[in-house]
Parts: C-alpha cells; structure tokens; sequence
C-alpha cells in the first residue's frame, strides 16, 4: 500500500534537482562511450573499429579488476584460443628473436602495413643483459630459462614451461584476465615463426638471456 | 635569463622530488635525464615560442583584422595570467567544457574569423597550427609557478572528469591497450623512458603540469592536443580529432588529479 506513494517522492526529489544533478555511474558509461565513439577517426592501418572492444577489454577497462567469475570466464575462453604450432617445433633461432625482441614497431597509423611487427619486448621486459635500455611494465626475463631449469627445451621435463611460455605469447590472458600484454599470436601481431624466434631468446641454452 | 633560471629551479626541484618517489631503482637513469635537462634550461628554447606568441595575441589577423586580446579563457576577457592553470573548465558561451586549444579555435573563429574546423584539419607544424603552438607557450608561461587548480563546481565539469576517467582506462585496439597501461602505475618505465602514473600527484604534477612542452628530438613545441595525438599513435589506437570531446575529457581527469602541482610549462622534454 505504501510502496507507490514512495516511488511518486522520490520522482519528484529527482524532477526538482533538474539537470544539475549528476548522471549516474551508467548514464556515465553510456556518455564516455558516445564521446569515445565520436572523437576518432580513421587514419592509415589504424580504424575506428579498433575501438570496438571484445569481453576482456571491457572487463579490463576500469580502475577496478573484473569479478574472479568473469576473470576465469576470460581466462577459459582466452586459453581456448592459442594454437600450439603446427609441426610441434617451439623453438627457432634466438639470433632472430633478439632482432624482433629490439623490434618496437607495429600496428601504429604511421605504419605501412599490418604485417610487419617488431616483439615489442624491451620495452616493458629486461631481457639479455647487454641490453641495459629496457622498460618495467613487465618482470625481468634476464635468465628466463635458466631460472626455470631449461637445459634441454625439447626434453619431457621442459615441456610445461615451455608449453606455458607459448601460450603467454600467444595470449597473455589465458593466464591472467588483464595482463598488460599484447596478445601476440591471437591479435595476428607475430607470426609461428617469429613466436618461435623469441621462444629460443627465451629459452635456448645457448641464448645469451641464459648465460 | 632570470625566468630561464627559475625554471631551472622548479624543474629542478620537481625532478628531485620524481626521483624519490622513484627510489634507487631508476636512479642513473633519471640522474642522466636530469643532468641532461639542467645544460639545457638554461636555454630553453620554448623561450622563443613564448616571445612569438605574445606578438600573435596582440597582432591583428585573420578575416576580421582583429586581435586575440578580448579572447575569454575563464577569468574573463583577454586575462590570460592565471588561466591555464584552470583549463580545460566549463564555458557559458558555447556551453562546453574547453581546453586551452578548443578555446583558442573558439576565439580565432569568433573574434578573428578564422575557420575552427578547419584549422583542426590542419597537420600539427602546419599553417595555423604552428601559430597555436606559440600561443600555448605563451599562455601557459604567462601561469609559470602557479598551481593546477581547475574548477569542478559545474555538473560539465564533473561529468567530463568521469568520462575522462573512463577513456583513460578504455582498453582496445590490437595490442589491448589503455592509456592506464603504462600511465596506471608509479615508477614504471618504457624503455629509459620515466613514465608518469597520471592516476594522481606527483604523476600528475610532472605529466599533465609539465605540458606544452618544448621537444629537444623533435625540435618542436608540443602542447597538450599533440602529446595526447602521439600517446594514441602509440596505443595503436585510431586518430583523435583535434580539440575532440575525448582529448577534453582526458584534460580534466589528468588536470584535476594534478590538483595543487605547480605548472613548469612549458617546459624540456628530451
């Protein structure tokens, strides 16, 4: 009996706060969407359709992380999607891996084509030791193999790790929902023989991030 | 000279202060950046911008032969003392939240007749986009030493923050990033490259408060629209339209965490 007469109040209490009043936390949303949808535009490689985002990067997109449901549901589906290479071979040639490692191109408007990336990988990881200009965004990978026992990457014993490592490359977050990672093999960004290439940096014994 | 000196002292102090918080981990790094930056100041070229862009605030140009001198940036007509540390806020007249550049288009269209939509078609370095980059070496040296202070009273002004907000952790694009993937965090790094948590001060204090911004590897003047350009090219984003609601927005959020941090621009970028 109550209830209507509580509703008709609080309508009015909105109604004489008028426009001054803030929109809510999801008129909010809806507001930054149409302001994100109308500022850009194509130039180049780079499309407005990049803005269109997939679960993950809306979950992943405010100050606070996704629930632990919708992580594992991210995780799940992320991990559904890595394809292990085809020939069963991880490992290329890590004098190739070091080159696209050092490789910090790709995928801006400035860019020619979309097929042509760098690893990106100094710029957020440590990595061999001579290099000493590298980012922090991610953790070190000085000694990445060695650290985890990698003498022989082709032995049953490595196979986890090794197994781990592809998939971390080709999609980051099958191993954790927002990981700042590019999803390297899923986005199309490097191709199996370039994921190859900087697997042995990582894990060839001979590589120098092992020595 | 003397202005060249406390600019030195500010940016000096502000430096001193990054690398605490900073701790031992990027010491030589950030010692090198500091050194670097310290023979350059005394000289620093923005000087020029700056003169320059006196002049074009003053001179009469464009179709309607007028000057700049009764723009509005927020105090009230042609006071420009003390306005970029309150910018982007609110406007009455065109019932929008501005920063300094979609102001300055305001009134290059209204008082001077220039085209505004035209002028943000323009190339960055081109035309009068080359002019804009004086203007905001001016305008925001003539607030040197202030401290960032917008306003956030009109429900515009709160609305933006939070869109700001939001578009600063809009994560997409090929590599899934967000501007909070490198700017989310203190004491990370790209490469050499310090790079400011723009979430809250001091992050803020020497990101947001440190721009326009001379470019000593460029060779040019960048104000803020330009930095927000290139942080989009690299977050493998689309093109931001100049002065567009989105760089605005991003505005605020940044502005209003740098609450209280003192404005060096424009100041030495490497």
């Amino acid at each position: 009996m109550n209830k209507p007469l509580i509703i008709i109040a609080t309508s009015a209490a909105i109604g004489a706060l008028g426009c001054a009043s803030m929109p809510s936390p999801q008129e909010l949303d809806q507001q930054a969407l149409a302001v994100i949808k109308s500022s850009f535009r194509d130039q180049g490689i780079a499309k407005v359709d990049r803005l269109n985002q997939d679960l993950g990067q809306q979950a992943c997109s405010s100050d606070t992380p996704p629930s632990e449901a919708v992580a594992k549901q991210i995780e799940t589906a992320s991990l559904a999607t890595i394809k292990w290479p085809s020939d069963g071979q991880y490992l290329g040639d890590w004098r190739e891996g070091e080159k696209l490692a050092q490789n910090g191109r790709g995928m801006t408007w400035t860019d020619p084509t979309t097929s042509n990336n760098g690893g990106n990988c100094y710029n957020c990881h440590q990595i061999s030791k001579a290099e000493i200009s590298y980012g922090t965004i991610g953790p070190s990978l000085y000694q990445y193999g060695k650290l985890r026992g990698v003498s022989d990457p082709a032995s049953p014993t490595s196979a986890p790790i090794v197994q781990y490592t592809w998939g971390k490359m080709w999609n980051s977050k099958a191993y954790a929902a927002c990981s700042n990672m590019p999803r390297f093999g899923h986005a199309g960004l490097l191709n199996e023989k370039q994921m190859r290439d900087i697997m042995a940096l990582l894990l060839d014994p001979k590589s120098p991030v092992n020595q | 000279m003397k202005r060249s000196m406390q600019a030195l002292a500010v940016m000096t102090t502000a430096l001193a202060a990054a690398g605490l918080a900073l701790a031992q981990q990027t010491k030589s790094a950030a010692d090198g950046i500091a050194e670097y930056r310290a023979m350059l100041a005394d000289g620093n070229p923005a000087e020029l911008f700056e003169a320059k862009g006196e002049d074009l605030w003053k001179q009469k140009r464009g179709p309607k032969n007028a000057s700049l001198q009764a723009c509005d940036l927020g105090r009230g007509a042609g006071v420009v003392k003390g306005a970029f540390v309150e910018l982007p806020r609110y406007f009455a007249d065109t019932q929008r939240v501005q920063d300094l550049e979609s102001r300055l288009l305001t009134c290059m269209e209204t008082l001077q007749g220039f085209n505004a939509a035209e002028i943000a078609k323009t190339p960055f370095g081109r035309g009068e986009q080359k002019n804009m980059e004086s203007l905001v070496a001016w305008i925001s040296a003539e607030s040197r030493g202030m401290k960032m202070n917008l306003p956030q009273s009109h429900v515009k002004e709160k609305t933006m923050y939070e869109v700001g907000k939001r578009a600063f952790f809009y994560r997409g694009g090929p590599y899934d990033f967000s501007c909070a993937s490198c700017h989310g965090e203190p004491g990370k790094r790209i490469r050499m490259q310090d790079l400011p948590d723009l979430t809250k001060n001091p992050g803020n204090g020497i990101g947001f408060a440190a721009w326009p911004a001379y470019r000593v590897s460029s060779g040019e003047l960048w104000g803020m629209q330009r930095r927000l350009n290139d942080c989009y090219r690299q977050q493998r984003f689309p093109f931001p339209g100049y002065a567009s609601d989105v760089t605005i927005a991003l505005g605020v959020y940044m502005g209003v965490n740098a609450s209280g941090a003192e404005s060096i621009a424009p100041s030495l970028k490497r």
